[in-house]
């Protein structure tokens, strides 16, 4: 079940390639493909014994014997919540993408595959090795997306990318050679905790600089303005979420002293992200800058989550993780709908488009008012489990975390407003139509899943970890 | 009646068939009507290649406990057989990329008898027991390859290679031969079991002699520092022979590094570990950022090659089992992403019939999709990223530089692994993400043929570089075996 979700997409981007098809039918059989695997993980939920918990549906074959590397996958709790992010939002994004009509739609949509296959092998990867590769076969697909299919900036964009990010992976790949023969197995579940710092760091610095966590952001604003949206949207919802999942799954679960070490100066990291995340964001020209730099925001908020190590902060991280992800994944897919009727982001030269346009409206505040947090939202579930699980180690961590939400609302509505209201912007033509049906098509079933957990947050918080005991699970290394 | 050695013909079979090739073409080059010259002998290369390599596979079968052959002079054992496999593959493929090269064909003939002379010098230079084979066969080759950077006489560039490769060359070859007769003056032997017996260890001429065989090693394995003749004679030889030496040439020159090291010299270990580390520390800098600047394709691939010698030098280095396994494994996509990167440039270089540049690769990727995707693996692969086996083949030697205690050397690696990003993605930039229209220049001769035969060996190549990330265990179990030869 696991490899049927790694392969599936992989094997179809394969098949894309390969049959000589034309746009339509690459795009359509590359749909169905992401529809498949949507279903094909609807299956996994039903069949994940939640009430056990820990690793199912695992599956182990020796890669090579010699240095005890295998591929091992399987899936936890959260994992499962995270596949389901990376399913629907790589499902919309390439939706998106074909009604768009990419060009070099055969490549454009065999990549998407590719990519989707990668971060599903980095959230079911229990070989340390494994979880490199999979880790690093994200760039390879991301690297062409932004490159080929980018804005005008697009080169030094994805040159800034790939080498911040890989700059931080290299250091990983360092710590992992070391890790893993030091305890002479890389097998994720087998391998026992260690004390050293300096492996530590070197994991840190790869999940701290693809969050990105603040001062590591440097790629970021480039990457996020200069690829197509729904690449953007799938580089903040989606692939961000892949270095939250390795301070969850590996930094502190593997290295539970120096994360106890580390915690303060990674919790003020992530508290200045936070901060200056948002004040950025209120302080963006453009819808893409704004989102861009929440998404700094949010990630400084989730690793505080995530370091916070009691139950409260990492049910909360999960939650807003899948939360974040689905918001961010949707205000990308916004912003390149909005963009594509006014040929422009600035939101100086936007305004006034609520009038005449219900359908655009209603989504785009629908998806504003859970990005800031407003009480019954899935995202005040998760920012609130988040500030309450991290006050235990001192109420100022809360005070910021509060303050940033506040930001949120003042970022978020300065957002809204721009595109929906005031006078209408020189950019904005009468001619410019509401949302088409199949754009609805596409971001509307990511806002019901929003509303769905925002009914139901506890689907995810009390789903994730083994007996819904998260701090004890983290203790025991998901055994 | 002088008594003969026993002759074990069977160990002989890669290299006579290589040899036979060589005369049969030289004859064809004479005999064959002008028309069919080409045809017949690059065919009885390949096939000659093709025999070496049947041969060389069927004695690796049969080689499990290595023995010294024809008075120890040679060894057949599995370390010898799996090299060869990897110089007579390099050189079926070079022989694919080789036909259509478009030069003057007044000595095309000779062209493949001296292809197949030179991979026969280099089979037998992995298997050389003693300091006199090791010779024989190093100048064997060597002279080939000079012979071969010079055969198109209209091209400018390659008669200034052919030069500077056989001045620097011969210097290199005159340096191990100095180094060789210093070790038979401190040990009275030539064998290298007889060296390591002879028992000199700290014996200053040993040392001597070992550096200088060392250092004319490192020539032909062009690593920093002795990389200085790698640019421009990657730059001017024929593009289907830069292929050939980039990939057979360092294959040979660092095993053979791996096994006089191991076998003739192990009670000097901690000399020359740390020699070798720090000639791979000069190989990664120097590579590194002298690839970064380079424009020309074929330069920027020189300086990589010089890099990667770094990379396995850390695992000749390291002195150990696990770094041998680390070495031959390396060496396998190592070996098949050269050929192919270099038949990339020779297909390109056809097109338009100039130099390749960086600038002039812009927009390849989206006309020839399979050159290009192939061209796009070859390069993560010398990156070393997943899904090729190149990232395997670094991992390893980290593993094996941790292992010896060398966590600085690993960090080293990585380092020189990211700067190297710079300039492989470079390539793929301009090949997939700028666009046709951007190039200054118009294709000769209209659209080239498709090319059959170069195309499959790219081909062959992208699927070895790839394959070998899925398979690693049957061909680390071949590298260990192999790495059996040796006395760990």
């Amino acid at each position: 079940m696991t490899t049927l979700l790694i392969v599936l997409p992989l094997a179809a981007a394969l098949v894309i390639w390969v049959l000589p098809l034309n746009d339509v039918s690459a795009g359509a059989l590359a749909l169905l493909a992401a529809l498949v695997e949507v279903g094909v993980w609807i299956q996994l939920v039903a069949r994940y014994d939640f009430g056990q918990g820990g690793l199912q549906f695992a599956q182990q074959r020796t890669w090579f014997s010699d240095l005890h590397v295998s591929y091992h996958v399987g899936v936890y709790g959260f994992s499962v919540w995270l596949i389901g992010l990376t399913v629907v939002a790589m499902a919309a994004a390439m939706a998106y993408g074909f009604w768009v009509g990419r060009d070099r739609m055969r490549a454009y949509m065999g990549l998407m595959l590719f990519l989707t296959g990668a971060i599903i092998g980095v959230f079911t990867a229990q070989d340390l090795l494994l979880f490199y590769a999979f880790f690093e076969a994200m760039m390879i697909p991301l690297y062409i997306l932004v490159g080929v299919w980018g804005g005008p900036g697009r080169l030094g964009a994805t040159l800034k990318f790939v080498l911040f990010t890989m700059a931080g992976s290299l250091l990983m790949l360092a710590s992992i050679v070391v890790y893993g023969l030091s305890q002479n197995t890389f097998d994720l579940v087998q391998i026992g905790q260690s004390t050293s710092d300096w492996v530590f760091l070197g994991f840190v610095a790869a999940f701290a600089i693809k969050a990105p966590l603040f001062p590591l952001h440097g790629w970021l604003p480039d990457a996020y303005r200069e690829s197509s949206p729904e690449v953007a949207a799938i580089l903040s919802g989606v692939v961000s979420k892949a270095a939250a999942y390795g301070f969850l799954r590996i930094a502190i679960t593997k290295f539970p002293e120096p994360a106890q070490h580390y915690r303060a100066p990674i919790l003020t990291l992530a508290a200045i992200g936070l901060i200056y995340g948002s004040l950025l964001a209120f302080r963006a020209p453009d819808i893409r800058g704004v989102i861009a730099y929440s998404s700094l925001a949010q990630m400084g908020l989730i690793t505080m989550g995530v370091f916070s190590i009691n139950d409260l902060g990492l049910d909360g991280s999960v939650l807003q993780m899948v939360n974040h992800g689905l918001v961010s994944t949707t205000l990308f897919l916004l912003a390149g709908m909005v963009e594509r009727r006014t040929l422009t982001g600035e939101l100086s030269r936007l305004g006034g488009m609520a009038r005449g346009r219900p359908a655009l409206a209603t989504v785009l505040l629908t998806a504003g008012v859970i990005a800031l947090a407003v009480p019954l939202s899935s995202a005040f579930a998760g920012e609130f489990l988040i500030l309450a699980g991290v006050f235990t180690h001192g109420w100022g961590w809360s005070v910021v975390g509060a303050v940033a939400i506040v930001l949120a609302a003042a970022y978020v509505l300065r957002l809204v407003s721009a595109i929906l209201h005031r006078d209408v912007g020189p950019a904005v033509s009468d001619a410019a139509l509401d949302l088409r049906p199949a754009e609805l098509g596409v971001v509307v079933p990511m806002l019901a899943c929003l509303l769905a957990l925002s009914a139901w947050p506890a689907a995810i918080t009390q789903h994730s970890f083994r007996g819904d005991h998260a701090q004890a699970d983290v203790a025991q290394g998901f055994k | 009646m002088i008594p003969r050695p026993h002759v074990d013909w069977f160990a002989l079979a890669p290299v006579n068939s290589l040899l036979a090739t060589t005369a049969l073409a030289l004859l064809c080059a004479v005999l064959a009507p002008a028309r069919s010259r080409k045809a017949v002998t690059a065919t009885l290369c390949a096939l000659g290649y093709a025999t070496a390599l049947g041969f060389a596979v069927a004695l690796y079968v049969k080689s499990a406990h290595g023995h010294g052959v024809v008075v120890d002079a040679l060894r057949r054992d599995r370390l010898a057989e799996l090299t060869a496999i990897i110089v007579a593959a390099s050189g079926i493929l070079a022989t694919a990329v080789s036909y259509r090269e478009r030069w003057r064909e007044d000595h095309i003939g000779e062209y493949y008898a001296l292809l197949a002379a030179a991979g026969a010098g280099m089979v037998f230079f992995v298997g050389a027991n003693n300091l006199l084979t090791l010779f024989l066969a190093l100048e064997w080759f060597s002279i080939s390859l000079y012979i071969l950077c010079a055969i198109d006489r209209d091209r400018l560039s390659g008669l200034e290679a052919a030069l500077k490769y056989l001045i620097i060359g011969g210097f290199g070859s005159a340096v191990l031969l100095f180094g060789a007769a210093l070790v038979y003056g401190a040990t009275g032997a030539i064998d290298f079991p007889g060296i390591a017996a002879a028992g000199r260890e700290h014996d200053a001429l040993q040392l001597f002699g070992l550096a200088m065989i060392i250092a004319g090693l490192a020539f032909k394995a062009s690593a920093a520092p002795f990389h200085m003749w790698t640019p421009d004679v990657y730059e001017g030889a024929p593009t289907p022979l830069t292929a050939f030496m980039a990939a057979a040439t360092k294959t040979v020159a660092l095993v053979v590094t791996l096994r006089i090291l191991v076998t003739a010299f192990p009670g000097d270990a901690y000399v020359w570990t740390r020699a070798l580390a720090v000639i791979a520390v000069c190989s990664l800098v120097i590579g590194n950022l002298a690839a970064l600047v380079q424009k020309g394709v074929k330069r920027m691939l020189a300086y990589s090659s010089i890099s990667h010698a770094g990379f396995m030098l850390i695992a000749v280095a390291s002195d150990s089992s696990l770094g041998a396994r680390a070495l031959l494994y390396y060496l396998v996509p190592y070996a098949a992403m050269s050929v192919g990167s270099f038949a990339v440039v020779a297909a390109r270089e056809r097109e338009l019939g100039v130099p390749v540049t960086f600038a002039n690769m812009a927009g390849f990727g989206w006309e020839r999709p399979v050159l290009g995707i192939s061209m796009w693996a070859f390069m993560l692969g010398f990156a070393g990223f997943p899904l090729t086996g190149g990232f395997i083949g670094k991992f390893y030697v980290f593993a094996a530089a941790y292992r010896h205690g060398w966590t600085w050397l690993v960090i080293v690696g990585v380092l020189a692994t990211l700067v190297s990003l710079y300039y492989y993605l470079g390539l793929v930039r301009a090949m997939f993400m700028r666009r046709t229209e951007d190039l200054q220049l118009a294709p000769i001769g209209g659209s080239p043929p498709r090319e059959a035969l170069l195309q499959t060996a790219v081909v062959a190549c992208a699927v070895v570089t790839i394959v070998t990330f899925f398979a690693v265990q049957p061909l680390i179990d071949v590298a260990k075996h192999a790495a059996s030869s040796l006395p760990f």
